[in-house]
């Protein structure tokens, strides 16, 4: 069973005939050709999926594409603006917040929620936020560095 | 923190950003599923639902007659022409039993491979799977190793007469006299159990064969593609020069991607049947099922000591769950277990022997550390058993016994190339406040926790490997590395290296290591690598050994290109080469810098060719194959302290201190990262991470949700510092810093807690160390 849907992704509204049963996820990777949103695990679990749907950040895993019918959706494509890295893109370069980089969209998608959300999270309160987005490589401490200092810069600008 | 300033562009020894990074934080990384190829298909696999069984029958009419369905494959079909094979023989003798493609007759293990659906995409893939019906005859199971290798244990391959895969032993002549006249034994039991290494990223490959050509492409997450490419002309038979592999980005691989796979096989073969590029990504319930589990490892450790804590002779049986079959490497990990049992201890009365077991599990294989981090958890919860034991200080009877001397042979034949562990271990106990402990224990019980401090001081065999070690140990590779550097006509350099490296971020690194040794600008750099159409053979990224093998390749090859820059320049300046000193940007006539040939000018005269010195060929550029004379020994102290809470059992991690030595840094942002990952996860095995059996086979962690991989709430910040002994072994004086971390973490953090509940009486605790555990065991001790 196929249906049209239109999407809203990074400012443009993409009107496609998606089967019903198509993940969000699959419809930005694979119909949309989006694939800096990764997927890690079948259960929700990872975080890697995670992008912003109206404004918040959601796991592009756990929804259909029909469920996204109307909405828009921001994903790592939409960060950087002109050619500029997004605060958070500059400050997990800065602090060194990715290795394999695999688990990175996803990540700053989260981040860019929480700090949206508590601009002032401390470090104990950045690593609750984030949870819910595992990275193998990093160790975390300079994810959580980068997302202290994007929060400082998106606060002075 | 020590903290170097990060700089956008630099040589050895400087904090320079990674050049990685933009694509990856802009969504531009292409991992092996952002890949599209004409007219792909999609393959998913069915898999063995149970830990040992015959297969009576396969039945794919259900799944061929669904729309979009092109085939099913089964071990019949599937055109390969050998199974699986293993590189690794250590000792000789190792039973290496079939593993074909898809299960032949037997299905060993759950997740085991039976059959291979094509379909037009992944959700009609995934719902032929479910459409193909198997009908097995269960056969009896054995999971553990001990159960596997005690008489009358089901046998997992019936044509041998035990499931022991091989005996690997370490004696001395002198152990029995040694143990005997040891006024004091102390004995240790450790399970060192079952974890996954879960990369953020599963695997998954395209296979790309032209029936026309006979080429058969595959894109793979892989750390080793020239492995890869070996080992596919070998299995699905056809020529290496035919068969090209293609590394994308890739997301993690731990040692998880330090092997060659039947997926991989079976893409390929697959494609050649159907005509069409055919992908395969592995789910994460797959990952945990058919992708290489790590350790699980039971020891039985006895040392016999003196009194004031010398150790005189040292005894380890142990017990190795090699999984259902062998695969690249499997009896080799447990090798460097045995080389590593004496860690950083000046112990020569040894006696090793570690038993491999076959069982209804998936395949152990490499998983960070590999081997090293057994011997390492072992012998530190071994010192501190010993202190316990004998009302020590376990800072001292670390000192008492260790290793002052270099090079140093140990009694399991390595020889450690230098070091000063007291050293480290003294900046350590500095930087985490070990005198002031027993204060902050007091102030603790006083709030009704239970407080302790735990040491791991480790040492670690990095580098792999001299080549002709790896022969001699029976692996079937070299450990050489290949590097490649090229000055193009306008003076930017391309390096080729043989590494492959998956988050290391070698192409800033060796950037570096280009601008320091040529003169070429770091951003005048690009590192390529991971295509093996153009690079010369290279052996990938494992067992810390891109530095201090790719690292010393591509050294050599840029000293080369100095060298001939050097001769040219001499042509030129119508000198002698003896009369030119390098400025580190150009060559010069000696005290005459107006006399001078930039490395750039020389780039651009040696491709013009206009006039050459006689005997030399056009173009600056130089190959190396660097075979490394020995290993490398980084070592280190990691410091733990913990609180635990008696009436939830939480294990809180209240300082965690790192020192670690890996010899001269090329980039320490890059290495205080590797430490960062490398310390959770030892944490995770630590605390967390268990891969469970049940007795019949079921895997009782298949997915993230039973699976516990650490969150950023679950681990403590770190403070990292370092200390410096340069490798005598190789010019740059580096060792290898990526599997560090996970060696040397779990015993600091497991000493802390055993520390910690001391009082009680718990002399030992093993992994994972998750609270329901901690709390039985002070409910046990309290009662
Ligand atoms: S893919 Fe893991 S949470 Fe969405
Ligand atoms: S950078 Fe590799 S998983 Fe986070």
């Amino acid at each position: 069973m196929s249906q049209t849907i239109t999407v809203t992704v990074n400012g443009t509204a993409h009107t496609a005939e998606v089967e019903q049963r198509q993940l969000l996820v699959h419809f930005l990777r694979e119909t949309l050709n989006l694939t800096g949103t990764h997927v890690g695990c079948d259960t929700s679990t990872c975080g890697c999926c995670t992008v912003h749907l109206n404004g918040e950040a959601i796991l592009s895993c756990s929804l259909l594409a029909v469920q996204a019918d109307g909405c828009a959706v921001r994903t790592v494509e939409g960060l950087q603006q002109d050619g500029v890295l997004h605060p958070i893109q500059q400050a997990f370069h800065e602090n060194h917040g990715l290795q394999c980089g695999f688990c990175t969209p996803g990540m700053m998608m989260a981040a860019l929620g929480v700090i949206e959300q508590h601009p002032d999270a401390s470090d104990e309160e950045v690593r609750e936020a984030l949870e819910g987005n595992l990275c193998r490589c990093t160790g975390y401490q300079n994810i959580v560095a980068a997302v202290r200092s994007a929060a400082d810069e998106m606060a002075r600008s | 923190m020590a903290t170097v300033e990060r700089v956008t562009s630099g040589g050895i020894g400087d904090s320079v950003l990674r050049k990685e990074d933009r694509k990856f934080v802009t969504g531009e990384g292409r991992y092996v599923d952002d890949l599209k190829l004409p007219g792909m298909l999609h393959g998913a696999f069915v898999r063995s639902s149970f830990g040992h069984a015959r297969i009576v029958s396969i039945d794919a009419s259900a799944a061929l007659a669904m729309p979009g369905v092109h085939a099913v494959l089964t071990h019949a079909t599937l055109p390969v022409v050998t199974g699986v094979l293993s590189a690794s023989n250590p000792g000789g003798d190792v039973r290496h039993p079939e593993q074909a493609v898809l299960a032949k007759e037997f299905a060993r293990y759950v997740g085991e491979p039976v059959a291979m659906v094509i379909a037009d995409d992944r959700y009609l893939a995934s719902d032929a799977v479910n459409a193909v019906h198997v009908e097995y005859e269960p056969l009896p199971v054995v999971v553990d190793a001990e159960q596997a290798l005690a008489p009358g244990a089901p046998l997992v391959h019936a044509e041998y007469d035990s499931n022991l895969c091989k005996t690997l032993e370490s004696i001395t002549d002198g152990f029995d006299a040694a143990l005997a006249k040891a006024p004091r034994k102390v004995t240790l039991r450790v399970h060192n159990q079952r974890v996954t290494p879960m990369p953020m990223e599963t695997r998954g490959c395209i296979g790309d064969w032209s029936n026309s050509t006979g080429e058969v492409t595959l894109y793979t997450s892989t750390q080793v593609a020239h492995f890869v490419r070996t080992f596919i002309s070998i299995v699905c038979g056809t020529s290496e020069a035919k068969v090209r592999v293609v590394t994308p980005d890739v997301g993690g691989g731990f040692g998880a991607k330090l092997n060659t796979y039947r997926e991989e096989f079976a893409v390929c073969a697959a494609s050649k049947v159907v005509g069409r590029p055919v992908k395969w990504i592995e789910d994460r319930t797959e990952n945990a099922v058919a992708t290489i589990h790590g350790r699980d490892q039971t020891q039985y450790y006895e040392a016999g000591v003196a009194e004031n804590g010398r150790i005189l002779a040292l005894k380890l049986d142990a017990i190795q769950n090699n999984g259902a079959y062998n695969q690249l490497l499997t009896p080799s990990i447990s090798h460097l277990t045995l080389f590593m049992v004496p860690g950083c201890y000046d112990i020569q009365d040894v006696s090793i022997t570690i038993r491999q077991a076959f069982t209804n599990t998936t395949p152990t294989d490499a998983y960070r550390g590999a081997g090293r981090p057994e011997a390492t958890h072992g012998i530190e919860r071994l010192l501190d058993a010993i202190a316990d034991e004998l009302g020590l200080d376990p800072v001292e009877v670390r000192r008492t016994n260790f290793i002052t001397e270099f090079p140093y042979a140990s009694a399991t034949g390595l020889s450690y190339d230098s070091g000063d562990y007291a050293a480290t271990m003294d900046v350590a106990l500095g930087h985490a406040d070990y005198a002031g402990f027993e204060a902050r224990r007091a102030e603790s019980k006083q709030n009704g926790r239970y407080r302790g401090i735990g040491l791991s001081t480790y040492v670690e065999v990095c580098g792999l490997a001299p080549s002709a070690v790896t022969a001699a140990l029976g692996i079937g590779a070299p450990g050489w590395e290949h590097s490649t550097v090229r000055l193009h006509p306008t003076g930017k350099a391309t390096v080729i290296t043989g590494t492959s490296p998956h988050g290391q971020g070698h192409a800033t690194s060796w950037s570096q290591i280009a601008q320091t040794e040529l003169g070429i600008p770091f951003e005048d750099v690009e590192v390529i690598h991971g295509d093996t159409a153009f690079q010369p053979y290279g052996l990938g990224t494992y067992g810390s050994r891109s530095l201090a093998v790719g690292g010393i390749a591509l050294y050599r090859s840029l000293g080369k290109v100095r060298e001939k820059a050097r001769e040219l320049a001499a042509h030129l300046l119508e000198c002698s080469v003896d009369d030119l000193e390098w400025t580190g940007t150009s060559w010069q006539v000696k005290g005459s810098p107006d006399r001078a040939k930039t490395i750039q000018e020389l780039a651009y005269a040696g491709w013009t060719a206009a006039t050459l010195p006689e005997g030399i060929e056009p173009v600056l550029e130089a190959t190396t194959f660097h075979d490394p004379p020995n290993f490398t020994f980084p070592f280190g102290t990691h410091i733990c302290e913990v609180e635990i809470d008696p009436t939830t059992g939480r294990i809180e991690i209240l300082q965690y201190t790192a020192v670690d030595d890996c010899g001269n840094v090329i980039n320490p942002m890059i290495v205080d990262g590797q430490v960062h990952g490398g310390i959770i996860q030892g944490l995770g095995q630590a605390l967390f991470e268990e891969t469970v059996y049940a007795d019949d086979g079921q895997m009782r962690t298949p997915t993230l949700v039973e699976y516990l991989v650490p969150s950023a709430a679950d681990v403590p910040p770190m403070s990292l510092h370092r200390t410096t002994t340069p490798s005598p072994s190789n010019p740059l004086g580096v060792k290898g810093i990526g599997e560090a971390g996970t060696i040397a973490a779990s015993a600091a953090i497991v000493n802390a807690a055993v520390d910690a509940l001391s009082v009680l009486g718990i002399r030992h605790i093993e992994m994972p160390m998750q609270p329901a555990r901690i709390w039985k065991l002070i409910e046990e001790a309290k009662s």
